[in-house]
């Protein structure tokens, strides 16, 4: 774990992070998409690399995971419901992007300070993973609050997942059981979140969680 | 996976024929599928019942017969009394439930295809909680709690009204989020684990964290365990994190509004716990009993407020478990044998209680057709039998004597006079707070003005009744055996 393995495995969480502060600032539903697209290319990438550097071949399963699934299966599906749905311009973020911009370079910089102090006794690599994967985390987290849009809000929930992988592979030795179930809890929650937006679909002409809000009669 | 830990599991306990922990897990499994294919209302929900009474039966094998600890499940004498009581208040919700959806196919809300569905995903959940409770891995019990989180939230939204799908996304988001911090908390906790056990399988299991977590780095599992409370938190419904839980239970099925109240709030409080004692066994982490204790009165204080601005029944008694998952957070933060007995007596008569009353108020909301406080009234008048029962639970979950609530909120404040006096001040009044509002609510919908329809009423009594009987048996005389038994589980707390 010197040299050249450490700083792919570095560049490519980073890139990770990159692609997370592209994510916020989308303002197309196609390009928030490819955006997501990219992460999780980004994402198999890495993953597939520290199962080369850790020797840990069935990472490479996880990878392939999210590969095809996350890369490539999601991405389409979801241009398909936007395509249904309709919604391909708007994204009203509630908070402006220089704000949300600020906001998530604040995020990265609370995570850098948080896990490089608690885990100076760790080995490097996965020191940085866990604090990049914090931060992807936290970014996906301020997706899920800055944007009103359904479909944009699972982008952000997927690219927190991303994150939590990142972390889980970066932890050395970390049992299959888990890479697995996260794949598989993904799909699970796709699933769902599909079936939800159908429904709403069917009863809304917008996807718009503010739409959701403007039905509620009795709140209490 | 599965191969692995069978094999170890057969290894471990070739006496017996079976496992006890794996009927409790299978039972609930199978009958999934089975009731996905019985295309019978009437059919599914009698088997619905008996399905869920094996379970019962199988978790009360665990009490003769304890196997011993696999790679991936284990019983000891914390999650027995959980497993116990979760397949209990399954089976007596499952009677309820029978009786409830009867009425809502007359009325259309559900058609049999949806009850089909509903049964399946009402094992399903079983499986997940229980599942998470003997779980013996964090990952296994984190991939346990998420499974029984997505079937509630597909029961929420089960009715398709806006209010039921607002209701489903906000509790599938909100959820979700804590899930996701959660899993992080248990990467942490296997980061810190590593070093010290090695990687693999050990090291994510109780069994060997709880022995070897005195050598952990101290800093990570802190920071760890930050995670794991805001993430399993959200799912006991702590504030801030509570936002999903009123809608969640106003808008689905009174029968998970039950189970939601009485046993997946538990569940959730359960992984803490676990999390919470692992931290006690450190020497040198922070002190995690200030956290909860803060949070659980936040949640106690603000809970008891928004008591006073309800309009709709099953929000009212959303709130008020919102108000006790505050006080059992409490008492399990004040830690010490006789808080922490005070905290699982408290668990357990609030899941008891609040099941039976959302038992009750489901009858209620169907006979007067509306969940509105302002459109029910004068129930004493209208169905006596449903009113009165709907008093005897509320004053049970107000902590009138001789209820067990009594007993065990009696217990929390006690023990926190006299370890902490300026602590029991808020406690106290976030309790009366909540006191008020309560029979301030009761009073109009019990009493006064008859008002809203005056139809007879088909409920079933039996499982109120028999919640109830438990509940003031316990406020009035614990057994002896009972006591030693939460004493030890006490103890085993830190």
């Amino acid at each position: 774990m010197h040299g050249l393995a450490f700083d792919i495995a570095h560049l490519l969480a980073g890139g990770l992070v990159l692609v997370s502060f592209v994510m916020l600032y989308q303002d197309r539903m196609y390009a928030l998409i490819n955006a997501f697209a990219l992460h999780a290319m980004l994402l198999a990438l890495s993953v597939a690399w520290q199962a080369r550097v850790q020797d840990a071949p069935h990472l490479y399963i996880t990878a392939l995971l999210a590969l095809v699934f996350k890369a490539t299966i999601i991405p389409a599906a979801l241009r398909r419901i936007v395509e249904r749905l309709e919604i391909h311009r708007e994204i009203e973020a509630v908070v402006g992007t220089g704000l949300t911009m600020l906001a998530g370079m604040a995020l990265v910089a609370l995570s850098m300070v948080v896990m490089l102090r608690v885990t100076a006794g760790a080995d490097p690599l996965a020191r940085e993973d866990l604090a990049f994967a914090l931060s992807i985390v936290l970014l996906g987290l301020l997706m899920m609050v800055s944007r009103r849009n359904a479909v944009s809000q699972v982008i952000g929930f997927m690219s927190l997942e991303n994150g939590l992988v990142l972390a889980a592979t970066g932890a050395k030795g970390m049992p299959l059981v888990v890479e697995i179930s996260v794949a598989f809890s993904v799909l699970i929650a796709f699933i769902v979140i599909g079936i939800f937006l159908f429904r709403i679909r069917e009863r809304f002409d917008s996807v718009d969680v503010h739409a959701l809000d403007r039905v509620r009669r009795e709140r209490r | 996976m599965f191969t692995r830990s069978t094999a170890f599991a057969a290894s471990a306990d070739d006496m017996m024929p079976f496992n006890a922990i794996r009927l409790v897990l299978l039972v609930p499994l199978v009958s999934a599928g089975v009731l996905a294919l019985v295309p019978n209302y009437r059919w599914s929900s009698r088997l619905n019942v008996v399905a869920s009474l094996a379970t019962f039966l199988a978790s009360l094998l665990l009490f003769v017969h304890r196997p011993a600890p696999t790679a991936l499940t284990q019983i000891d004498d914390l999650n027995i009394v959980f497993v116990v009581l979760n397949t209990f208040v399954t089976l007596t919700t499952s009677i309820f439930s029978a009786s409830y959806i009867e009425h809502e196919l007359e009325t259309g809300r559900l058609t049999p295809a949806y009850l089909r569905f509903y049964h399946a995903m009402f094992q399903f959940m079983m499986f997940g909680m229980n599942l998470a409770l003997v779980a013996n891995n964090i990952g296994v019990m984190w991939v346990a709690i998420e499974l029984a989180t997505l079937t509630t939230i597909l029961m929420v939204g089960i009715y398709r009204t806006p209010e039921a799908l607002e209701a489903a996304w906000k509790y599938f988001i909100l959820g979700s989020v804590g899930i996701a911090l959660a899993l992080f908390g248990t990467i942490l906790v296997y980061m810190a684990a590593r070093p010290v056990i090695g990687a693999g399988l050990p090291a994510m299991a109780w069994t060997t964290l709880i022995t070897r977590v005195a050598d952990f780095d101290p800093s990570l599992l802190n920071v760890a365990f930050i995670f794991l409370l805001l993430g399993y938190g959200t799912k006991v419904g702590l504030v801030p994190l509570h936002a999903w839980l009123p809608d969640a239970h106003a808008e689905g099925p009174t029968p998970i509004s039950a189970v939601l109240s009485g046993l997946l709030l538990n569940v959730a409080l359960y992984a803490v716990l676990r999390f919470k004692m692992l931290l006690a066994a450190n020497p040198h982490t922070f002190a995690p009993g200030p956290l909860m204790i803060a949070t659980g009165l936040v949640s106690l204080i603000f809970a008891a407020f928004m008591l006073y601005r309800r309009r709709d029944i099953k929000r009212l008694f959303a709130y008020s478990s919102i108000e006790h998952m505050g006080i059992i957070a409490f008492a399990f933060g004040m830690g010490g044998p006789l808080a922490n007995f005070a905290g699982l007596l408290h668990m357990t008569m609030h899941s008891l209680t609040k099941s039976a009353i959302f038992f009750s108020v489901g009858h209620v909301a169907q006979v007067k057709g509306t969940q509105q406080l302002d459109d029910m009234g004068g129930l004493s008048v209208t169905h006596p039998m449903l009113g009165w029962a709907l008093v005897v639970g509320v004053a049970a979950i107000a902590g009138l004597p001789p209820s067990g609530i009594f007993l065990s909120e009696f217990l929390v404040v006690s023990s926190t006079f006299a370890r902490a006096p300026l602590l029991a001040i808020p406690l106290v009044i976030g309790l009366l707070l909540a006191i008020g509002a309560l029979f301030m609510k009761l009073g109009g919908v019990v009493f006064g003005e008859p008002r809203g329809s005056t139809a007879p009423d088909k409920a079933s009594y039996v499982p109120f009744v028999v919640h109830l009987m438990i509940v003031v048996i316990a406020g009035i005389w614990l057994p002896g055996p009972i006591v030693s038994w939460f004493h030890n589980v006490a103890h085993l707390l830190g």
